[in-house]
């Protein structure tokens, strides 16, 4: 998967954590923009009224 | 042919991304806990124990990573307790990596680790019950007097910690220790034991504990995933998926602290470890004995108690939004409304 079985065991480790972090980095980004964009139509349908 | 997504089929993806999104609901309004129902479920699924603990571990660091993001304007950490705790934690976590390994090689792996996981749950659960029973009668009495307890060891070097606490490094040292064996040998981030052990046990201020916390799940969730991902055993595509739902969750989470009280939902919370305790037992059981019904009933329990604990969180937050009490769903989570 992800080209990562041709590294060492310790690279392919450093690889996979590497990826994990930046992932969490992009989605806690994107997920910031699509909150800050969507929040008030999401409350707004929430809130009944 | 189904179609498939990094090796994994549509089907899985949505599991996993649910599943997520519930974890991280629980994560983000609770501040923990969810994230070890990961390697309970990876196991119910039938993933081998060490890319269960591994990918569990892995979770567990992009989880936390995000949490740090969004604690990072308001975080206070002491940084001589984290560091104290990080190489302790590290020590533990290779000392119950070198077990899961070794137990698996004698084929024990799957029955140990199954049976500390029921006991871990289970007790977690019925503390939890009993502090969310007990709240409002008393206010934490014998918790204090653990703390003051322990500050009165002085077994050399003693350190000074940030708000005041002065505490043996020796103990200090210790409860990072046995904190990290589990946490290398059950796959769990160690937040949901370290924050009662340093603010209960130790004494530290809560808002010290919290930034402390998350800077030390950080690391040694990075290290722990690192260390399993070595042996190959992180599932990328599993760990990949979960985050995208429970990132998102997060914010719902976070989102829903702002309306309700925790302590309105927290029966719920320690209902939901006991359940996943349930899960594991039954589901080995039903391993060991081919009862087919009872690994279907730790599916259920396991998928079902995030599913209720995360609901109730959405359900609470929907009817405080609405200022809605008396709807029959309402009623059900905002019982102690005032």
């Amino acid at each position: 998967m992800f080209g990562l079985e041709t590294l060492s065991g310790s690279a392919q480790a450093a690889v996979t954590v590497g990826i994990v972090f930046l992932q969490a980095i992009a989605l806690y980004v994107g997920y910031g923009a699509l909150t800050r964009v969507a929040q008030p139509t999401v409350l707004d349908a929430l809130g009944g009224e | 042919m189904t179609m498939e997504i990094l090796g994994l089929s549509l089907l899985m993806v949505g599991v996993f991304v649910g599943f997520g999104l519930l974890i991280g609901t629980l994560f983000g309004f609770f501040g923990m806990g969810g994230s070890f129902l990961v390697t309970p479920a990876l196991l119910v699924m039938g993933y081998p124990s060490t890319v269960a603990v591994g990918s569990g571990l892995a979770f567990v660091f992009g989880t936390s990573v995000i949490g740090a993001l969004r604690h990072r304007d308001h975080g206070q950490v002491d940084y001589k307790l984290a560091v104290i705790m990080t190489v302790a934690m590290t020590v533990g976590i290779e000392a119950g990596k070198s077990v899961v390994f070794f137990l698996e090689a004698t084929g024990m792996a799957d029955l140990v680790i199954n049976v500390a996981y029921v006991g871990l749950l289970a007790t977690v659960g019925l503390f939890t019950l009993r502090d969310s029973w007990t709240d409002s009668s008393n206010d934490g009495d014998t918790d204090t007097d653990l703390a003051d307890r322990v500050q009165s060891i002085h077994l050399p070097p003693m350190v000074t910690l940030r708000g005041g606490v002065r505490v043996s490094g020796t103990i200090v040292f210790a409860v990072g220790l046995v904190i990290g064996i589990l946490s290398g040998f059950l796959g769990v981030g160690g937040g949901f034991l370290l924050m009662p052990a340093m603010m209960y046990g130790l004494g530290v201020p809560a808002a010290i504990a919290v930034g402390t916390d998350i800077l030390q799940i950080t690391i040694s969730g990075a290290f722990g995933a690192f260390t399993y991902a070595q042996s190959g055993a992180v599932a990328l595509p599993v760990v990949a998926f979960l985050l995208l739902g429970s990132a998102l969750g997060a914010r719902i989470g976070a989102g829903a602290t702002n309306l309700v009280d925790e302590d309105e939902i927290k029966g719920y919370f320690a209902a939901m470890l006991l359940a996943g305790s349930l899960a594991v037992a039954s589901n080995k059981l039903g391993t060991v004995y081919d009862i087919a019904v009872l690994n279907t009933l730790s599916t259920v329990l396991i998928f079902g108690a995030a599913l209720l604990v995360s609901g109730a969180v959405v359900v609470a937050a929907v009817c405080r939004l609405r200022s809605d009490q008396t709807g029959r769903w309402c009623r059900l989570t905002t019982s102690q409304s005032d």
